[in-house]
């Protein structure tokens, strides 16, 4: 083989194009990769300069995270009982003892009720809406469409206080479902945008052959377009997941006690008992993982193409 | 088993006329074809009858009720469309179980399996059936979107050109199976093609549709031998009809402005002469293509004929056709 060929890559364009995709995966996993080291140093390593590459692994960060502990002052290492578990083992050695679980746990799982919750009603609302928009006959679409679309062009800040002043007369403030609410108004443009686009692609004919075989129209969204339509909806739900999940200025501002989420609360993690650099990391470090696992589950519906050719253009 | 009748059916898309106050009744058990160029509104008239489409006015009318307000699925017809229209995300199988399986049909298990197979072998996709719809050839699409209407037992049968992605074998094959399960099953048949070979062999009745407006309609062999117009006289005959001028023959009626030749009209022997362009053999039949003058036209002759390039033969027209100016027909 020689000359210039579309379809088939040198060797060495295979290479380049490997060096390249390889360079531009170290350059944005790097932080990634630091965080989740620094989950599993101790506070000293974590901290040191420079910088340790190589250290010694521990879980201190991790016990951090989900325990609120105190300091043991001199006096009372008589009166302590052994450390029963592993963990216990672990805050002795670092000269504490563990008092309580810390809210972490709390706050993690009030993420993903709202992160999921509100992705759920995000794309339920959004395909059908998507679906009206992309069929039927609809007056003033295209305005509609737009308005859709600009209730995504303020900054979170703009709307900030309005949302909370209605929030309050709702009783909604500092509860999950004020929040889910919230993220699936914030996602759905997202999502009746993306779906829309989706959904035109998957042509009416397939709708209509449903229709002469017997099914009502609801029965041949539901039968024919929602399985042709997975693919989009997948990408969709990550898309929304990921900024649900994310979400840091609505949360700080909304919620503080009940209802917050991990964002707000994993940069407080550092005030207790000194600058707790490994259990701020190891909280982002698992912060990270729902979303990750999410994507790759639905990783096979993302690939495109399954529609292609069943209808003669 | 149904009878259909379309009363002032018209249509138009935007500005584009599709149909023009038809007037058509498919008599309960006859297998009517629709035939017309592209944009004639064959496959309009499919989607008015199947309720995908509504008239601006005009009635249709199925066994005595007016279907206006009758769903698709209400009006229980089963339809090959010209796109296929297979369910990519399915099988085969459930593709062609897809119709008795809806809410209207709910049909038992064993007999979708019995049904399918069948359908199936007739349609010659037995090996296929596991297949994903899009893993099909263009012409297997076309046999699954036949069979999946032949698994039903629907009022009335609509199919868009039908066979027109299958090779000629299976064209044929298909055409024959086609006619012998609509005769035995007594049902009713609204097919749209352009092929004039299947309109001839398949009609009980035929539909003519020239530019929205059904311009003739009965049985196939009346439509070739009696054409109310040039336009009718073209659709049906291969080689196509022979349309001279009525003045190079003698006894042309008063305002008879052309005359139509079909090839087996010309009488070989005596009357004008033409010179013969082009023999062609085919086997059964041997076509003349002749220059008469200025014109062109195509003979059938003796299978054994002699005649070859370059000589010359009196031909004289037998059971001419006269038309008007407008290309209507004189009688």
């Amino acid at each position: 083989m020689s000359g210039f060929s579309v379809t088939q890559p040198s060797n060495r364009q295979k290479w380049i194009a490997g060096l390249l995709v390889i360079t531009y995966a170290v350059v944005t996993l790097m932080p990634l990769l630091w965080i989740i080291a620094t989950g599993f140093k101790s506070p000293e390593d974590a901290i040191s300069y420079p910088p340790k590459i190589v250290f010694e692994p521990s879980l201190e960060g991790y016990v951090n995270l989900f325990s609120s502990r105190t300091r043991i002052t001199p006096g009372m290492e008589e009166t302590l009982q052994p450390p029963e578990t592993w963990y216990d083992q672990v805050a002795r050695d670092a000269g504490t003892i563990i008092v309580g679980p810390s809210r972490y746990g709390q706050r993690f799982l009030n993420s993903v009720i709202i992160g999921f919750g509100s992705t759920f009603l995000a794309i339920v609302f959004g395909t059908t809406a998507a679906y009206a928009f992309s069929r039927f006959k609809i007056p003033i679409k295209d305005d509609l469409l737009f308005f859709i679309l600009s209730t995504r062009m303020m900054p979170p800040i703009a709307v900030a206080i309005p949302i909370f002043l209605m929030f309050r007369q709702l009783g909604l403030n500092d509860t999950q479902l004020g929040m889910i609410l919230l993220y699936t108004a914030v996602n759905l443009s997202l999502s009746v945008w993306l779906l829309k686009g989706f959904i035109d692609e998957i042509p009416f004919e397939y709708e209509e052959a449903a229709l002469i075989d017997g099914y009502t129209r609801f029965q041949a969204f539901y039968k024919v377009v929602l399985p042709q339509a997975a693919t989009g909806i997948a990408s969709t739900a990550i898309f929304c997941l990921i900024f649900a999940w994310n979400e840091y200025a609505f949360a700080v501002l909304l919620t503080s006690g009940t209802a917050q989420t991990a964002p707000p609360f994993i940069p407080t993690i550092i005030g207790v008992g000194g600058q707790d650099w490994p259990a701020v990391a190891a909280g982002a470090t698992l912060f990270l993982m729902p979303v990750m696992l999410f994507t790759i589950l639905l990783r096979k519906h993302l690939l495109r193409g399954i529609t292609f050719g069943a209808v003669r253009k | 088993m149904a009878e259909v009748s379309l009363q002032n059916i018209s249509k138009s898309f935007g500005n584009q006329i599709a149909l023009q106050s038809v007037n058509m009744r498919v008599p309960d058990g006859s297998f009517v074809v629709l035939l017309g160029p592209t944009g004639a509104g064959k496959t309009t008239i499919l989607r008015m009858v199947s309720g995908l489409d509504k008239p601006d006015s005009g009635q249709i009318i199925i066994n005595g009720e007016d279907a206006a307000n009758q769903s698709p699925a209400q009006r229980n017809m089963a339809m090959v469309f010209q796109q296929y229209s297979l369910y990519p995300h399915l099988s085969v199988r459930q593709n062609l179980a897809f119709p008795l399986k809806s809410p209207m049909l709910r049909t038992p298990a064993d007999e979708i399996k019995r049904k399918v197979a069948e359908v199936a072998e007739v349609l010659q996709i037995s090996h296929k059936l596991d297949n994903k719809a899009t893993e099909l050839s263009g012409g297997e699409m076309q046999r699954v979107s036949i069979g999946r209407a032949l698994v039903r037992n629907p009022q009335i049968y609509l199919m868009d050109e039908p066979l027109s992605s299958l090779d000629a074998k299976l064209r044929s094959d298909l055409r024959i199976e086609l006619k012998r399960i609509q005769a035995s099953l007594g049902a009713t048949m609204l097919y749209v093609t352009h092929d004039q070979i299947e309109a001839m062999t398949m009609a009980t009745h035929v539909g003519v549709l020239d530019h929205g407006r059904l311009v003739q309609f009965g049985p196939p062999r009346e439509i070739y031998e009696n054409p109310v117009s040039i336009y009718a006289a073209s659709r049906l005959g291969s080689p196509k009809i022979n349309i001279l001028p009525a003045s190079l023959f003698p006894a042309a009626p008063q305002g008879a402005v052309q005359i139509g030749l079909r090839s087996e009209h010309i009488n070989i022997g005596e009357g004008l002469e033409a010179s013969v362009e082009r023999v062609e053999r085919l086997g059964d039949q041997t076509r003349l293509h002749l220059k008469l003058g200025e014109q062109d036209l195509i003979v059938l002759t003796d299978p054994h004929t002699k005649s070859a390039k370059g000589d010359m033969v009196k031909i004289s027209p037998k059971d001419p056709l006269y038309f008007d100016a407008n290309g209507e027909r004189i009688k």
